[in-house]
């Protein structure tokens, strides 16, 4: 009978996989975000007024979609004219480095690419654990979810980089607090960026828009 | 519900170092898990006592360390468990704290026959 001292990551080989991911795009000249929320949150609506915010230039945007089952969003993004490849986990709850390692074939065959969008699955625990080899990780929360959210779901508030709140258009409809909702997330992770955003009335997607053209398409020629 | 995905990643280690020393049996394995991450210790030991059934693991105790969150105040640097996530530094009253713990997701030790 005898101890083995192993002290190792237990995603360690997941990291691994997203180091040598985010030095690909890197080389690439790609910035990747990853934007997890619960499912019904506004993810794909989010990247559909992304993509028309950009207009024609949103030629250098492609998105990489992780659902459980269908290709339905991969479709609402095709629509809008931008690729788009589904990844589809299965069981599995969280799109994890691997499933995006073997999609970076598919992001090379995209020419000018500077912003993959990464969809991760409608979850808001599972897939804060998971490096997939992006930039900056996105996490959304609706008003009709709670402004408490954050504080019942730490891990995913103190991961991510930038929040956005969405739906602002149905805070009369809730007891929402946006500014409560702030401070809790700001308390899991002061360095959060915050935006509020409505898809519906198009509130703040300006703002997201020219955050993530100063951020993703830095020096392209990609601009709004 | 990612711990049995988890826990599969872990038992891949653990078989790899048993291989390594010829290990024939597990008795146990010592996670640590910090409080700020997605993960359920109760889900843990479920995932783990049905992945080791039917195999030279079977029988082994899992031994979760947790972590709770501590942080080191950016200001005068004294070092302190986080009671809330915003808690100040308790000797300068600082709010710039750099998280040190709460966040690990490691693999300890195991112990073999």
């Amino acid at each position: 009978m005898h101890e083995i001292n192993i002290e190792e990551k237990v995603l360690h080989k997941n990291d691994e996989i997203a180091v040598g991911t985010r030095a690909a795009f890197r080389k690439m000249g790609i910035f990747a975000i990853n934007m997890v929320s619960s499912p019904g949150s506004g993810k794909t609506s989010i990247i559909e007024e992304t993509v028309k915010r950009f207009g024609p230039k949103a030629d250098g945007i492609a998105v990489i979609e992780g659902d459980q089952e269908t290709e339905l969003d991969k479709e609402r993004l095709l629509k809008c004219g931008i690729p788009a490849h589904q990844i589809t986990t299965g069981r599995a709850c969280h799109l994890d480095a691997e499933m995006i390692c073997s999609a970076l074939e598919w992001v090379m065959e995209q020419r000018n690419l500077k912003l993959l969008i990464i969809e991760n699955v409608g979850n808001m625990v599972c897939p804060a654990e998971y490096d997939l080899g992006e930039e900056m990780m996105v996490a959304v929360l609706s008003v009709a979810e709670g402004d408490d959210k954050p504080l019942k779901y730490p891990a995913l508030f103190n991961a991510a980089d930038v929040l956005i709140i969405n739906k602002t258009d149905l805070v009369p409809q809730t007891n929402f607090d946006i500014e409560r909702a702030k401070e809790n997330a700001l308390k899991i992770n002061p360095g959060l960026k915050v935006f509020t955003t409505s898809c519906t009335t198009g509130e703040g997607i300006d703002e997201w828009c020219a955050f993530l053209a100063g951020l993703a398409i830095k020096g392209t020629e990609v601009k709004i | 519900m990612h711990e049995i995905s988890l826990m599969r990643v872990i038992l891949e280690t653990v078989e790899q170092e048993m291989a390594k020393c010829n290990a024939s049996a597990l008795n146990r394995l010592t996670l640590r898990i910090g409080t700020l991450t997605a993960v359920e210790p109760d889900a843990m030991r479920f995932a783990f006592d049905a992945a080791i059934e039917k195999t030279p693991m079977e029988g082994a105790t899992l031994d979760i360390m947790a972590s709770a969150l501590s942080g080191r105040c950016r200001d005068c640097g004294t070092e302190f468990p986080l009671v809330e996530f915003d808690s100040p530094c308790p000797i300068c009253s600082g709010v710039d704290i750099k998280r040190l713990t709460g966040t690990e997701l490691d693999i300890v030790s195991i112990d073999v026959d």
